[in-house]
């Protein structure tokens, strides 16, 4: 057992883990920060995305070792200061970007990466991108539509209600 | 009024901040150990000797559980009883638990599982549709038959004849959440478990039998699903009654949730099929007789399948009125994985063997696939009706009319007896061609390719009549639990789980109408077995149908209770009683709703209910293939296009415009979200989601690294989906229609826009097969461009 320490959304976070401990067991099991999901086990889902210094990483494919010192933020940091959803989750509840829920907050995360880097994403850049993050549900319609729209961006194009 | 509003998900808040639980994120007790399965290498045999040793002296092994060590029943089928939780020796597919292992952590008892030293008798493999056939290899004594009238006589007189064949792939159901389960100890030997299952009393049942206890001494709580798709129906099972069976063992509560690659591996998929047909039609393409023989590839065990086999012969006939017709089902035992529900049934299998048909023969005749299907309709429902689909002229002298009106009625019986007296197909079709410009774009695609040699593109139409109710009639029926507290505040429980597709929500709409409440004031519940009993899986797309209409009458009973308590007091009549914007008005008088429940509680009026549905009109007798198994038909109507790459056989979904049929929807936005996930759900089953077992009998994709789910660059960029306006005719909660499953079968549109494109490549009729992988348009391609 090696000692790690990092910071998780804004906080001192440490613990004991072995070698072999993924991040996303770290988050879940360790830090009790179950909103990052763990769907496929193989870094092919994208459900357990979340953001190392800055970067979204699948957190199945990265040792908790890996992220010593580092910056880590997961879905239950994204919220506004003051608690409230911030723009991203706000538009994934008001385009209704989400059913059954279990791929959302990898999904959030890694709009959030993309808008970080692409602050008005076309239809189709948003679509590349989330070419690592699998929905079962949606068809994935409302997720395009929920990030344009956190992007400022026109949606009544996309389809109405 | 909260009935029709497009709210957002019940949880959408807590599922955007990552506060929504799962079982796997519910916070467990020190001490709770975790399982995993020790699973056969082999598809068929025995085994012939087991050292569990070295599992056994693995790190954090617990316990290692085989059949002998089950206290109980040794068992985890939902219908026949023959499905071992652990196998007694015999092994029936590659995957199939033969122990448990019991460890201190999730990794551990992976770990330790590997390492059993196992040697088998191995026995040749049943694995196709020609081996079981050879073998006899089956499910009930022989092949269902369903249909009527003589087919052989009908097809030796038709025109012409078109016969083929059609394979159609399974499907992983890869919700998002795996399986799961968790199973907490309590005094006196009773059993808590939180499962991910779709079916929370059917756990109860298998848990309880298991243990030997009464089911009144296990408590099923499903508070969500991340997805379920039907894989969550019976294959949860297993899961809970080992966390159960290893926490009596163990004293301890214990977890179990399958990694992902033991998901694909043990679990049960859409059952694969073959269909072969041999159809007589004239040469406008109108059909005479059809004979259909479906071959379901059920896997080892009976699980659904005779259902699920049913289900596709109901739907043989999709929307189509076929004078002459025999369903022959048969439903095949093989070495693979318990095939199970999975949206639809066995409902989309039936009708892409009838959509092949009408492609196939239209593609004989020579004219659009789409007037093909038109003229096959069944006859339009009276009133409402946009257009006559039959052919002909308008004008019939008076001497014809009840000839004519004769000809309707028949034109409106199905194989199985019953009558469609709600047919809007035509009114939707003519709509939907219409507004999705189908005929300039069949021109434009014509154009297209006549001057594009590498993509070509195809455009196709196709509709979807998919029967509602469970074909097992006793499932029809559902409860529900409703409190109004003395702050007015309401609790809200029903039968139905969660699994994303928003049933709690739409219910809770109907609840907060009953009361004139905000949404607020409703608290969802999770689905508990010990808040209602003996309930049906939230299957079928019946779960708004049958627990809106249970938790309606739980709530109206409560209001008319209220009613009566203060229109006494005041003199008025309880049907003076009015429960709107919060508030209770009676005559004059106007208490907050708060307030009257108060009244009613000090008054001694007792504010909590139960509701009970059940469906009505329905009758079914499955081995005549004869009744009424459906209260209603649900309706949806699609045209998709696709751009093929005639060099590599990849392709494109370009445009789909959908038309569906929701009734008075309860929530707009959430079937929206149904269509549009059923659709891509629909056409990923047909084109890229190919499963594949190896001639051991070992399945080889099992993982999304190799097994491709739709991504998002997969859905087409142009999605133009609208509903139709018309409430239901039969009387479901406030006149809507199920929609759960109808939309998967828009897919079937993608299938045929493929087969259109590929047969612009030459003269022969691609005859794809499904998945319509880029391999299978390419080997089509070559196929027709071959019969020049």
């Amino acid at each position: 057992m090696t000692k790690v320490s990092m910071t998780v959304n804004g906080e001192a976070a440490e613990g004991e883990v072995e070698g072999r401990t993924l991040l996303v067991e770290f988050l879940r099991e360790e830090l009790g920060l179950t909103g990052t999901h763990v769907g496929c086990d193989t870094s092919q889902c994208g459900a357990c995305v979340v953001h190392v210094d800055g970067k979204d990483v699948k957190a199945c494919t990265i040792f908790a070792l890996e992220a010593e010192g580092a910056e880590v933020r997961t879905i239950e940091g994204m919220a506004n200061p003051d608690g409230s959803l911030n723009v991203i989750q706000q538009a994934f509840q008001d385009h209704h970007g989400l059913q059954c829920g279990f791929c959302t907050p990898g999904m959030v995360m890694s709009a959030a990466a993309l808008l970080a880097e692409n602050p008005k994403p076309s239809e189709h850049e948003i679509r590349d991108y989330l070419e690592g993050n699998i929905c079962r549900c949606t068809g994935y319609h409302n997720i395009v539509k929920a990030i344009m729209a956190a992007s400022g961006q026109d949606v009544s194009r996309i389809a109405a209600e | 009024m909260t009935v029709a509003k497009p709210l957002p998900h019940d949880a959408a808040a807590r599922h955007v901040d990552g506060s929504a639980r799962y079982v796997d994120d519910i916070p467990v007790p020190a001490g709770t150990l975790h399982l995993c399965f020790g699973c056969a290498r082999i598809s068929r045999g025995r085994v012939t000797a087991v050292d569990l040793g070295p599992v056994r002296a693995a790190e954090g092994v617990i316990a290692v559980l085989t059949a002998d060590d089950l206290p109980f029943d040794n068992d985890v089928a939902p219908v026949a009883h023959d499905e071992p939780l652990l196998s007694d020796g015999t092994v029936h597919y590659a995957g199939q638990p033969l122990f448990l292992v019991v460890a201190e952590s999730h990794l551990q008892a992976r770990r330790a599982a590997r390492r059993a030293e196992i040697s088998y008798e191995e026995e040749t493999p049943i694995l196709t549709v020609e081996q079981a056939l050879a073998a006899d290899s089956r499910f009930e004594e022989g092949p269902r038959v369903y249909g009527r009238g003589d087919v052989e006589a009908a097809l030796a007189t038709a025109p012409l004849v078109t016969e083929g064949e059609i394979e159609i792939g399974g499907q992983e159901h890869f919700y998002l959440e795996g399986q799961a389960a968790l199973a907490l100890p309590q005094e006196g030997g009773d059993m808590i478990v939180h499962a991910s299952s779709q079916h929370p009393t059917e756990i109860q049942h298998k848990v309880a039998d298991a243990l030997g206890l009464p089911m009144h001494a296990v408590r099923v709580e499903v508070r969500r699903m991340g997805g379920g798709f039907g894989g969550k129906e019976s294959q949860g099972n297993a899961l809970a009654v080992a966390c159960a069976v290893a926490a009596r063992a163990t004293g301890r509560p214990c977890k179990m949730r399958y990694d992902r690659d033991d998901d694909f591996t043990i679990t049960g998929k859409r059952h694969p099929f073959v269909i072969r047909y041999r159809a007589g039609h004239d040469a406008e393409g109108r059909l005479l007789a059809v004979d259909f023989r479906q071959f379901a590839v059920c896997g080892w065990s009976q699980d659904l399948s005779l259902a699920v086999a049913d289900r596709a012969m109901l739907h043989a006939d999709n929307a189509y009125w076929i004078p002459t017709v025999r369903i022959e089902s048969h439903r095949l035992k093989t070495n693979h994985q318990s095939h199970t529900a999975f949206r639809g049934f066995g409902g989309p299998q039936g009708m892409v063997g009838i959509e092949r048909v009408l492609d196939h023969v239209a593609h004989r005749v020579g004219r659009d696939p789409a007037e093909v299907r038109r003229l096959n309709y069944y006859a339009e429902a009276e009133e409402g009706a946009l257009s006559a689909p039959l052919g002909g002229s308008a004008a019939s002298p008076p001497e014809d009319i009840s000839a004519k009106k004769k000809d309707l009625q028949e034109r409106r019986v199905t194989p199985y007896g019953q009558v469609v007296e709600d047919f809007i197909l035509g009114g939707m079709t003519e709509r939907l061609l219409e507004t999705s410009g189908y005929h300039v774009r069949r021109a434009r695609v014509a154009e297209w390719n006549a001057r594009n040699e590498v993509i070509k593109r195809g455009l196709a139409f196709t509709p979807v009549k998919f029967g509602i109710s469970f074909t097992l009639t006793h499932l029809n029926q559902a409860g529900a639990l409703v409190h109004v507290y003395q702050d007015g505040s309401v609790a809200l429980n029903h039968g139905g789980t969660e699994m994303g597709q928003g049933l709690f929500q739409k219910v809770a709409q109907v609840a907060a109408q009953v009361f004139g409440l905000p949404m607020a004031a409703v608290r969802i519940t999770a689905t508990d077995t010990a808040k209602v009993p003996n309930t049906s899986a939230t299957a079928a797309s019946s779960g708004s149908d049958l627990n809106g209409m249970a938790v309606r009458l739980a709530c109206e009973e409560i209001a008319g209770r209220m009613a009566a308590f203060l229109a006494e007091r005041h003199q008025a009549k309880p049907t003076e009683v009015r429960f709107r914007e919060s508030r209770v008005e009676v005559g004059a008088e106007s208490y907050s709703f708060a307030e009257a429940a108060k009244a009613c509680w000090m008054g001694r009026v007792s504010l909590s209910a139960t509701g009970y549905y059940r469906t009505p009109d329905i009758s079914w007798d499955r081995i005549r293939g004869e009744g009424r198994p459906f209260f209603y038909f649900a309706y949806g109507a699609v045209v998709s296009e696709v751009a093929v790459d005639t060099l590599t056989g990849e392709y494109r979904i370009l445009r789909a415009d959908i038309l569906h049929d929701a009734g008075s929807s309860l929530n707009p936005a959430i079937d929206r979200g149904q269509v549009e996930g059923g659709y891509v759900q629909g056409a990923g089953w047909l084109t890229t989601e190919e499963l594949v077992w190896d001639d051991a009998g070992r399945l080889r994709t099992h993982a999304p690294s190799t097994y491709k789910i739709p991504a998002a660059s997969d859905a087409p960029e142009v999605f133009e989906v609208n509903f139709w306006q018309a409430e239901n005719r039969a009387e479901t909660i406030h006149r809507s229609k199920a929609v759960g499953e109808p939309p998967l079968m828009l897919g079937i549109s993608v299938l045929m826009a493929l087969s259109d494109a590929v047969a612009a490549c030459g003269p022969g009729y691609p005859a794809l097969d499904a998945p319509a992988t880029p391999e299978r348009v390419l080997a089509a391609i070559r196929r027709v461009r071959g019969a020049a």
